[in-house]
């Protein structure tokens, strides 16, 4: 079984919320990227979610565009982050979904993109910018090659569309909680709970939720709603603040820990 | 394939062929659905048609003219050329055709906050003209490059009362102008409706920004078969995103015995991260919403580019020039900087009409192949904008002094 689907059926058995954690690959650089990974699999992280940058990455933020210019100059490509996937794997069953922009796996190749990410352990791809309309061939493949095809619902998406999304989907529904790009914010979304609601009533996939959850208390209140958070820029804000410190896996992995601790606990 | 079905594209999704489609974030799909379903429903609506007409007529003075350039015809000694004038138009280019048309259906879709990309600053202008007239709050993005190297325009937007947010990610021109305005549409998506300002992006952008350009061909075609009595044997543009050329092609791709050439920049040669050539560099990818050929390196990255001209310093092209040069339906080929310098210094001294650096690219293919071509056959090359805002960057490069 896809370990993305195994660790979503062991948390609904436990009746334990999940926590998914996005730290932009090669930030700032490879090696601190599988440490971090080892790091957050022992913290009790679920998901780890892996952007890959880009050179364009128009849905994201500022904190998010910062990693992915710092990845992209550590020499950062999708081979190398494949690689170090490969490497994450020896040590660790960690789900791992890569997020990242479609013309990098358009450029490799669909097919061979997929064949490789399978071959080096990757559970799932998040394609930003590849709507249901457009991928067909690729939800095909993905099917094939057992990966996860994880796909977004937004606050403007209607719901005749999440019926037709949640057809595409596997693994989890990722719900974006806010309209805009990635980033952390102060103030929660109010429309989590009415959403999640519309989504479970066309799937029994695991719906997680993301974008602007950036510290323990939120998450603990989003939790509430979802059978996973996503967290993000808060984190690679501290890996940004961090840099190439020698504490920076020790910091960010008690952030993490605080993170897991919040979530496993809310609404049991 | 013929060329009837050449102008029955795009398909239901926005496909010309392999090209175009709509590669956004989930956010944006119903709000690009919806502005699909309203722009065609206004497009069928005589009441929004006669609307449209009104304001390019009285508004922005069309139709401009087809006019015949003897002097510059008589020095290359070949065919008879004919410019489109579109630096006649109120804000000085063709990009006020389409912010016009653009504003129209935001107003009907009850928008009252509108975003632009700009490179040249052009679009910025045109839309900042617009927003100003409907009574639209309006926010430009362009990059910081560019609001240097077309420091005029940023003055004439901010007096339209546009808000202009210079952008610093990245090589800080076009391309990250783009990114950030899908920031801003993703953001403000229920308030806002982003004027794309060429035909490019995701469905139905290309398309709507099509139609809203080709009565540039449309004017062009009856007015040459008003002068001459028959239809011009080449027309000529420049190609960025490829909006000015679309327009002016489209009404003549029916017409076999047209040729059509668009001119891409070749900036300081076809080397990376030199040229803006996407179809002498590029490969197919997808960037910024569609399926195109794009500048991008073996990994996917998108690579730098580089033109004298903001407006052409892209690193994809539109997705129907893709479909229409794989149909060889149109020549696609490039200009580099040095003969765009020359040629637009060429048109103000033979023809008294200075263009801008964009369209220059254009002329310059036409003082190339004019003087092959036979004295009887015609071509219409379309000045999609004049040069005022050019003219300190031209100063630098061509040296010209003060008079002491």
């Amino acid at each position: 079984m896809n370990r993305i689907t195994e660790r979503f059926a062991r948390l609904r058995q436990l009746g334990r919320k999940g926590l998914v954690i996005y730290i932009g690959a090669g930030d700032p650089h490879l090696e601190a990227t599988r440490q971090l990974a080892l790091a957050f699999d022992r913290a009790g992280v679920d998901v780890l979610e892996l952007g890959v940058p880009f050179s364009d990455p128009l849905a994201d933020g500022l904190v998010n565009q910062l990693a992915a210019q710092r990845g992209l100059e550590s020499g950062t490509t999708p081979a190398k982050v494949l690689a170090t996937v490969a490497a994450i794997r020896r040590e660790s069953a960690i789900p791992i979904v890569l997020y990242l922009y479609f013309n990098l796996v358009h450029r490799h190749g669909v097919e061979a993109f997929i064949r490789d990410a399978a071959a080096a352990g990757v559970d799932g791809l998040l394609v930003l910018d590849l709507p249901p309309e457009e991928s067909a061939n690729y939800d095909a493949l993905m099917r094939a090659a057992g990966l996860c095809a994880i796909y977004l619902v937004a606050p403007t998406t209607p719901e005749d569309r999440i019926a037709a999304i949640v057809r595409h989907g596997s693994g989890f529904i990722y719900y974006v909680s806010r309209e805009g790009v990635t980033g952390m914010q102060t103030k929660l979304s109010d429309t989590i709970a009415a959403m999640t609601t519309k989504i479970r009533a066309h799937t029994d996939l695991p719906v997680a939720v993301g974008f602007g959850i950036s510290n323990a208390e939120q998450a603990r209140a989003v939790a509430q709603h979802a059978e996973a958070i996503v967290v993000g820029s808060a984190v690679v804000n501290r890996i940004a603040e961090s840099g190439r410190s020698p504490d920076l896996v020790a910091k960010v992995s008690d952030f993490v820990g605080e993170l897991a601790a919040a979530v496993k606990t809310a609404g049991v | 394939m013929s060329s009837i079905a050449n102008a029955s594209l795009p398909d239901a999704l926005g496909h010309f062929g392999p090209y175009g489609g709509r590669f956004v974030p989930e956010t944006l799909m119903h709000p690009l659905q919806e502005l699909e379903a309203e722009y065609f429903r206004a497009r069928q609506d005589a009441g929004f048609q006669r609307e449209l007409s009104y304001y390019l007529r009285e508004f922005c003075g069309r139709p401009t003219p087809l006019y015949f350039a003897e002097r510059l015809t008589r020095e290359l000694g070949g065919a008879k050329i004919y410019l489109k004038r579109e630096d006649l138009l109120h804000t000085g280019a063709h990009k006020i055709n389409n912010a016009i048309g653009q504003a129209l259906v935001a107003r009907r879709m009850g928008k009252s906050r509108v975003i632009a990309e700009t490179g040249a600053g052009q679009h910025g202008v045109a839309t900042a003209t617009v927003a100003a007239m409907f009574g639209l709050k309006c926010v430009i993005y362009m990059g910081a490059v560019d609001c240097e190297r077309q420091a005029l325009n940023v003055y004439r937007m901010k007096m339209l009362g546009a808000e202009v947010m210079p952008v610093h990610a990245g090589q800080k021109t076009l391309k990250e102008a783009i990114n950030e305005a899908m920031r801003d549409w993703v953001t403000n998506v229920r308030t806002t409706h982003y004027i794309l300002g060429t035909a490019y992006g995701a469905h139905p952008y290309p398309v709507m920004v099509r139609n809203f350009q080709r009565v540039i061909g449309d004017e062009a075609r009856r007015q040459i078969l008003e002068k001459e009595e028959r239809l011009p044997d080449l027309l000529v543009a420049c190609v960025g995103g490829g909006s000015n050329a679309i327009g002016l092609f489209y009404p003549f791709l029916e017409d076999a015995g047209v040729k059509m050439v668009g001119v891409e920049a070749g900036g300081l040669g076809i080397r990376p991260e030199q040229h803006a050539a996407r179809f002498q560099g590029g490969s197919l990818g997808v960037l910024q919403g569609t399926r195109s050929y794009i500048l991008q390196d073996e990994n996917g990255q998108i690579q730098l580019t580089h033109s004298v001209s903001a407006g052409l310093d892209y690193a994809a092209v539109g997705p129907e020039h893709a479909w229409l040069r794989d149909q060889n339906r149109v020549e696609y080929t490039y200009a580099k900087d040095d003969a765009a310098l020359e040629a637009f210094m060429k048109l103000g001294r033979l023809e008294g009409i200075i263009p801008a650096l964009e369209s220059a690219h254009a002329v310059a293919e036409v003082i190339e192949r004019a003087p092959g071509m036979n004295k009887d056959s015609l071509i219409v090359v379309n000045l999609s904008g004049r040069g005022d805002k050019d003219v300190a960057q031209v100063v630098d490069k061509v040296g010209l002094q003060m008079p002491k």
